[in-house]
């Protein structure tokens, strides 16, 4: 067997083992519902529509904080290397960073820029960030002293040399700061809609708890774990095409 | 330019930031760098803040302990068997970048309101990167200490304790690193959700009450701690990876 059948076997076995539960009343039908009812759930609230505008803020909200947060996180990366002095100022900043609890800046964000997505995309994008500029840095410092030598012989300016020559070599390691960027758009976003804001998944989620609805509770954290999974399957097997492509 | 030097540099920077950016939104969004500093001290110094200090710090330490231990506990058993971290180690990577916080209401339903639900909040958020850290360790270690150990004829228990666990430490400690600092962010969330006290309940409180001094001061009081914390870690890696083989 597989490692992946394995994976696939082990998952089945513990959403059977959580249905018989729930059915046979171990779990309290007030804590969790069964499997197949959340499902079930999921599917009426998909068809029914409502949700739609809360996954919809809720998806480009994440993408624009990930974007955004590689964006800046390469552009700066590619910066802070250049500059030496720079970088070792900055050094004891990254190390501690994700230490900082970024979500004890929301409130301050809500109060200087309103209650609007800015704040959620903001924290999004810090969380992000750190992680690309990180990961691009470190890149960098892999780049053979030859393909530089290459670049200068052939005239290329530094945003030429960047573009070109270093920035493509580091594309695997800015991969891995591309990763965590997607993962912490979401935990963000979706942290900072959940403490406070008035539109969104992390909202409604919170709007549901709140009131005791399991049937709607239960079904969208299944949605938001789901999405989260996929999105970063997808950029796992992207990641593993692109090695591969460069190994050949 | 020495490294001290440098640090001073960075944080008058910040604090120059932080200033321009109070002349430029005002009083009403935050307060001058000097006002929260001092802020912070009274806050610090004032008996009522005590408990809410204590909680934390207990719900904290229980929180961190139980997700070094069972982190260590899981990476470990997975790591010693190729088969089973390869089975392990996509979900435990899934786990680690899906976002934690919307499983609080279930955490809420099943521990109720109050210390074991932070602690457990704690402990989630903290438990998978020192799995991931401590799995990786032990798997990549070097074959021939086992083989060794192995014609010395270590039982597997010593082989474990005696050759295994020293060898990944200085690795199992940057998950713990990590760990760490997300424990602190779990914990304070789950105080920001589900508790009537601790640093997260302030910080919850004063955002409802809009008391922008005390959102700053906490959130001073909270870097200060989280950075003074990362650095000493950071420290001790460095030293461990030092003397490591």
């Amino acid at each position: 067997m597989t490692p992946g059948r394995v994976r696939f076997a082990l998952a089945a076995l513990l959403v059977l083992l959580l249905e018989t539960l729930c059915r046979f009343g171990v779990i309290d039908r007030f804590a969790m519902l069964p499997p197949s009812e959340i499902l079930w759930h999921l599917g009426k609230i998909l068809t029914s529509g409502q949700m739609w505008p809360a996954i919809g803020k809720t998806l480009a909200n994440v993408a624009l904080a990930c974007l955004s947060a590689v964006i800046a996180g390469v552009i700066l990366g590619a910066l802070i290397h250049r500059w030496r002095a720079l970088r070792e100022t900055l050094d004891p900043l990254f190390a501690a960073y994700y230490a900082i609890p970024v979500y004890a800046f929301y409130p301050l964000f809500i109060v200087i820029f309103g209650l609007g997505d800015f704040p959620q995309v903001l924290i999004g994008f810090m969380l992000g960030l750190v992680a690309v500029i990180v990961n691009t840095l470190n890149g960098l410092d892999r780049v053979p002293p030859v393909l530089i030598k290459t670049a200068r012989i052939h005239r290329f300016g530094p945003v030429q040399t960047a573009l070109r020559v270093t920035l493509p070599f580091a594309v695997p390691y800015i991969f891995t700061g591309i990763k965590l960027a997607v993962a912490y758009s979401f935990i963000g976003v979706i942290g900072a809609e959940l403490i406070m804001s008035r539109t969104g998944l992390g909202y409604e989620i919170g709007y549901a708890y709140n009131n005791f609805d399991n049937a709607v509770m239960y079904p969208l954290i299944v949605l938001v774990l789901a999405i989260a999974a996929s999105v970063n399957t997808l950029f796992f097997l992207w990641e593993k095409r692109l090695i591969a492509r460069r190994r050949r | 330019m020495t490294q001290t030097l440098r640090t001073a540099l960075l944080v008058g920077c910040m604090m120059a930031v932080w200033q321009l950016l109070f002349w430029y939104a005002g009083s009403n969004a935050l307060t001058a760098p000097l006002d929260t500093i001092v802020a912070t001290a009274q806050l610090v110094s004032s008996p009522a803040f005590y408990p809410h200090l204590i909680e934390t710090a207990k719900a904290f330490a229980v929180a961190l302990g139980i997700a070094i231990s069972c982190g260590i506990l899981i990476g470990f058993t997975l790591g010693v068997y190729r088969f089973a971290s390869d089975v392990a180690e996509p979900v435990l990577v899934g786990l680690y970048s899906i976002p934690k916080i919307t499983l609080y209401p279930i955490v809420l339903l099943a521990f109720g309101i109050g210390m074991p639900a932070k602690i457990a909040f704690g402990a989630i958020h903290g438990v998978v990167p020192i799995a991931i850290f401590t799995l990786g360790a032990v798997r990549n270690l070097n074959p021939v200490y086992v083989k060794a150990a192995r014609v010395m004829r270590l039982t597997p228990w010593r082989i474990a304790s005696r050759v295994l666990l020293p060898g990944a430490i200085p690795e199992i400690f940057t998950g713990i690193r990590v760990g760490f600092s997300l424990t602190l962010i779990g914990t304070l969330l789950g105080e920001m959700f589900a508790s009537q006290r601790g640093i997260g309940h302030l910080l919850i409180q004063a955002i409802g009450l809009h008391n922008i001094k005390m959102i700053m001061a906490l959130t001073l009081l909270l870097v200060v701690i989280a950075v003074a914390a990362s650095a000493m870690l950071l420290a001790v890696d460095r030293r461990l990876r030092r003397y490591a083989l």
